[in-house]
């Protein structure tokens, strides 16, 4: 290897062995009972002889739970509440009170909107009214905890005013809405397969559904109304098209014209018998929490692209059934596990480790939780604005980015960190790759620099520092890192503070060092 | 504070080799650099371009005269008959005030009387007058302008320097630390620039402004932090880097890593020096003209002579619905002293042969003027014809392709699309217009569009090159 490389990682290692690193995110013994889960996943590390990384410290769960789940990094006082809590299950606990947090509701709402491709502008035409009615209403779905089939029903099926019915807008969130191009869509966001590797004729079957949907629009400038165009069916079931409406699983389909045809499919998509529909649901899920699909992948359900353990992907989906499409039920469940439990640090070659849930896979933050929890610790606000000026768009001073309700608005911090521009709705159109640019800014930026020297909350730790460092450290640490500093980095610390540098300057070089570590910019 | 010119104070391995500068570094070096600021840690294509069919990378192209690319981005629309397609004879609904035009340094070639300089250097550019696509809004104007594609079906299309820094960059020997497509200051952000190809491609905006007294280029320079400081807390972090301990070469945390070994060349090595116009004579920078579109000029030029494939100046203010013919007299001196400097350095210094400079923006202006109110002398978007001037990489000067009407309404004769010269401009660099572009899907896309695409095509610009 290079020498100048190598540099980083002989110097990180300082006085510190990787065992002894690792044990300040590990725990011994159990920290929560196995579920149908684990023993999927401990037969499968048993057939391929991999070893499972041992349960996360309860600093590395909160922290961990926090950001899977709301998206949020837990203030210094819930992070200290936490691990002084002397309650069994306190894991648990922890968990059921951020599902029924508002943050839930809001960044998980951003994944379906990512999913969904909730932007008003360029090259997608939603327009920011309509945007923003589609929006409300993922975000509303998601927080009365709307069964996913019911959702996707009303997705398919609804009709009205873009401005006025927030559903209809998937058939607007599209840079092309003629009927093959819809069914690719529907194919992609409700089934995870990419059309392209379909065969003509299966696609040409779905389309069909789709030949009825009809567009127009109002005097309002900018509303239009989506709607079941039964003088089109009428046509289509003269022409003969309707006759050729299949089922992607090849079963054809009866549509008279009377009935809209996108009912009909929306009922097969979503019956029981249709095991695919909860596979695709329950794979996705665990992909938004591992950052790695069973399949992955998750949109890219294929013969030749098998789930690396079926049996867990099994599970997942009659999990779902069972609890009628209850999502939060399923993240619950697999938070739950002790798979998700995990250490980060790998006991086997870190790559197959991943792919087959042998430890916590390490991602950096996206873009928004990043800068929202960067805000977070600095009391700080961002300004984010939308491209195109008519109508304009403002955006409350205190708004967080995982709120934000259309992909158009944005900064250029979170085009630099890699959120998805929701052109296709792909899940690969997010990029967590860290890049050069990227440390730049974090490392050297005004921006972030700017953000900590003016942060008053970052005044009272630094002043609390000067006055007792090993207080102010541990105070510091919890704020940034969610978790109390060891001795050996107390006594990296006083040292540092000792020397010529001065404490003022000692304490704001800790904030700057531990927001740039990598234990602060990935989940883990 | 200034960013510490002498390296020296660096106390760590790589203070040495950072007084050599940024292009002759030892090849240990180039290695772990290989991927360069945006190459996300060196070694890590995302995912899709891994699983890609084309996944390969394109060959280093070594034919075509162009090696580099500056764009002048006028955004918001330059009106044609203010700029390089007077109309002298139009009437005054169509000029304002404005009713003369001057002769340049080629004869018979005309251009806007308030910019002499570049009518000086009119052996250098050609001006294409006849470019249309019929687009009035500014969304999908610039889209087809800086893509050369039209919106619609289910791409994002990548920008014409995405495609370059694909071709020409990293992928292609580029071994630069400064990424190989850079915009001053801002991006633009009218749509995703990297399109379908994705984040690695994307600009690398320098914020900050090259006008002010310290050009602070976002990340590179820090006022306050001296080098001593900077290699103090770098040391800090390491030393508390837990992760990092705890599972030391982790492909993740190993790219972090990398990003960070580049990153600190730019923030302690010499590297940053060249986005300095501090580094310039006093004379030259007033020559340019000391405003943001002056010194991002000599930024530009800069940047070309360290072999920066492309380099987009985002040149804002031409959007003119009201107070045009004010703004002109502001602006047209501003871009004669910028743009003339530009073409004239480049020329002395043997650049211009292999650097194509183009200039123009989304659309052009509407030739007759809005007296009435609320525009009291303004002119609305117009997207029937405009015109945009090139020069260098094997672009000829002094010569007019296509022309509009007596009024400059519309196109006369030879019509130009985008699409054609930006294929024109892809030969030029030694970039085949028909090369498929990585695609996520793996669909086959080419550089530029074809017949089969549905596009009208008018073919090579063989006129001017």
């Amino acid at each position: 290897m290079n020498p100048e490389s190598s540099s980083h990682a002989s110097e990180s290692s300082v006085g510190i062995a990787p065992a002894a690193a690792a044990s300040l995110f590990e725990t011994s013994g159990p920290t929560t009972t196995a579920n149908d889960i684990d023993q999927a996943v401990r037969r499968r590390l048993n057939r391929l002889k991999l070893a499972a990384a041992p349960p996360c410290s309860d600093a590395v769960f909160l922290r961990r739970a926090f950001l899977d789940l709301i998206g949020t990094l837990p203030t210094a006082d819930e992070a200290r509440q936490f691990l002084n809590w002397n309650k069994a299950n306190k894991r648990i606990a922890l968990v059921n009170q951020l599902l029924s947090r508002e943050e839930f509701v809001q960044y998980w709402g951003m994944k379906w909107c990512d999913l969904l491709r909730v932007k008003a502008e360029f090259p997608i035409n939603l327009w920011p009214n309509a945007a923003q009615a589609y929006d409300r209403w993922i975000r509303e779905s998601v927080r009365e905890n709307k069964p996913y089939d019911h959702m996707v029903r009303e997705l398919l099926t609804s009709s009205g005013s873009n401005f006025r019915v927030g559903p209809v807008n998937f058939y607007r969130a599209m840079q092309s809405n003629t009927p093959r191009d819809i069914a690719s869509t529907v194919a992609l966001t409700f089934m995870g397969e990419r059309v392209d590797r379909w065969p003509a004729e299966r696609l040409d079957g779905l389309a069909v559904f789709f030949s009825c949907v009809g567009f127009k629009g109002t005097r309002e400038w900018k509303e239009e109304v989506v709607y079941f165009d039964s003088v089109k069916a009428v046509d289509e079931q003269a022409n003969g098209n309707l006759a050729k409406a299949v089922f992607p699983d090849g079963t054809p389909a009866s549509l008279d014209g009377q009935v809209d045809p996108r009912e009909v499919f929306a009922d097969w998509l979503i019956c029981r018998e249709n095991a695919s529909f909860a596979r695709c649901a329950a794979n996705r899920i665990w992909f938004w929490l591992f950052g790695r699909g069973i399949v992955h992948e998750p949109d890219d359900f294929r013969s030749d692209n098998p789930a690396s353990c079926p049996e867990l992907l099994n599970t997942l989906e009659k999990k779902l059934i069972a609890s009628k499409y209850d999502c939060r039920e399923l993240i619950r469940f697999i938070v739950s596990s002790q798979t998700y439990q995990q250490s980060p640090v790998p006991r086997s070659d870190s790559q197959q480790a991943d792919t087959q849930f042998a430890c916590y896979p390490l991602r950096r933050l996206e873009a928004e939780v990043l800068i929202d929890a960067i805000c977070g610790i600095t009391d700080s606000t961002e300004s984010y604005s939308s491209a195109i000026p008519e109508p304009f768009t403002f955006i409350p001073e205190q708004q967080r980015s995982i709120e934000l309700p259309d992909g158009s608005i944005t900064s250029s911090f979170l085009e630099m960190f890699g959120r998805p521009p929701r052109d296709t709705g792909m899940a690969n159109e997010r990029n967590n790759q860290p890049t050069s640019a990227q440390r730049l800014h974090m490392l050297n930026s005004s921006h972030i620099r700017r953000k900590i020297e003016r942060s008053e909350s970052m005044k009272t730790l630094i002043a609390k520092f000067q006055k007792n460092p090993v207080q102010g450290a541990a105070e510091i640490y919890l704020t940034v890192l969610s978790r109390y500093p060891t001795d050996v980095e107390l006594a990296v610390v006083e040292q540092y503070a000792k020397g010529s540098i001065g404490k003022r300057r000692a304490a704001f070089d800790l904030v700057w060092a531990l927001m740039n570590s990598s234990e602060f910019l990935y989940r883990h | 504070m200034k960013r510490p010119n002498n390296a020296s104070a660096a106390n760590d391995a790589s203070a040495g080799q950072a007084m050599m500068g940024v292009f002759d570094m030892p090849l240990s070096r180039r290695a772990v650099l290989k991927g360069g600021l945006y190459g996300a840690g060196g070694c890590l294509l995302s995912d899709w371009l891994a699983r890609s069919p084309l996944q390969a990378a394109p060959a280093p192209n070594t034919s075509g005269k162009a090696k580099s690319v500056i764009q002048i981005w006028m955004w918001g629309g330059p009106c044609h008959l203010d700029t390089f397609d007077p109309k002298p004879e139009a009437g005054q609904d169509y000029t304002g005030p404005f009713t003369g035009a001057i002769e340049t340094n080629v004869s018979g070639m005309r251009i806007h009387q308030l910019l002499p300089k570049l009518a000086q250097q009119a052996d250098k550019y050609s001006l294409i007058r006849s470019m249309t696509h019929g687009v009035f809004a500014h969304e999908t104007a610039s889209y087809i302008v800086q893509t050369g594609r039209k919106p619609g079906g289910r791409d994002v299309f990548p920008c014409v320097g995405a495609v370059v820094s694909l071709f020409k960059g990293y992928n292609a020997g580029y071994k630069g630390l400064i990424p190989p497509y850079v915009v001053l200051t801002e991006p633009q952000g009218r749509f995703s620039e990297a399109g379908f190809l994705g984040g690695t491609y994307k600009p690398f905006a320098t914020g900050g402004n090259p006008g002010a007294p310290q050009f602070l280029v976002e990340g590179v320079a820090s006022p306050g932090v001296t080098e001593e400081q900077q290699h103090q807390r770098r040391e800090l972090l390491h030393r508390l880097d837990m992760l990092n301990a705890a599972m030391p070469g982790h492909p993740q945390l190993q790219a972090l890593n990398e990003c960070e070994n580049q990153a600190y060349e730019l923030i302690v090595g010499d590297a940053g020096k060249v986005f300095d116009p501090n580094q310039e004579p006093e004379e030259v920078r007033q020559r340019y003209g000391r405003n943001t579109f002056g010194q991002s000029c000599l930024v530009a030029r800069r940047l070309v002579e360290a072999g920066v494939p492309y380099i987009t100046i985002n040149y804002k203010g031409w959007d003119t619905h009201k107070e045009h013919f004010q703004i002109m007299r502001r602006k047209l001196p501003e871009l004669d002293a910028g743009l003339s400097s530009l073409l004239q350095d480049l020329a002395d210094r043997g650049l211009l042969e292999s650097t194509i400079v183009w200039c123009g923006g989304e659309f052009g202006r509407k030739p007759q003027v809005s007296w009435e109110a609320p525009w009291n002398g303004g002119r609305q978007h117009y997207g029937h014809v405009f015109s945009t001037l090139v020069a260098g990489g094997g672009f000829r000067g002094g010569q007019v392709l296509g022309s509009s009407d007596a009024k400059g309404e519309f196109v006369k004769d030879r019509p130009v699309y985008q699409w054609d010269f930006i294929s024109t401009m892809y030969q030029q660099l030694g970039i085949d217009p028909q090369a498929p572009l990585p695609h996520p899907q793996g669909k086959t896309v080419l550089a530029t569009p074809t017949v089969d695409d549905g596009y009208e095509i008018g073919g090579r610009l063989n006129e001017i090159t």
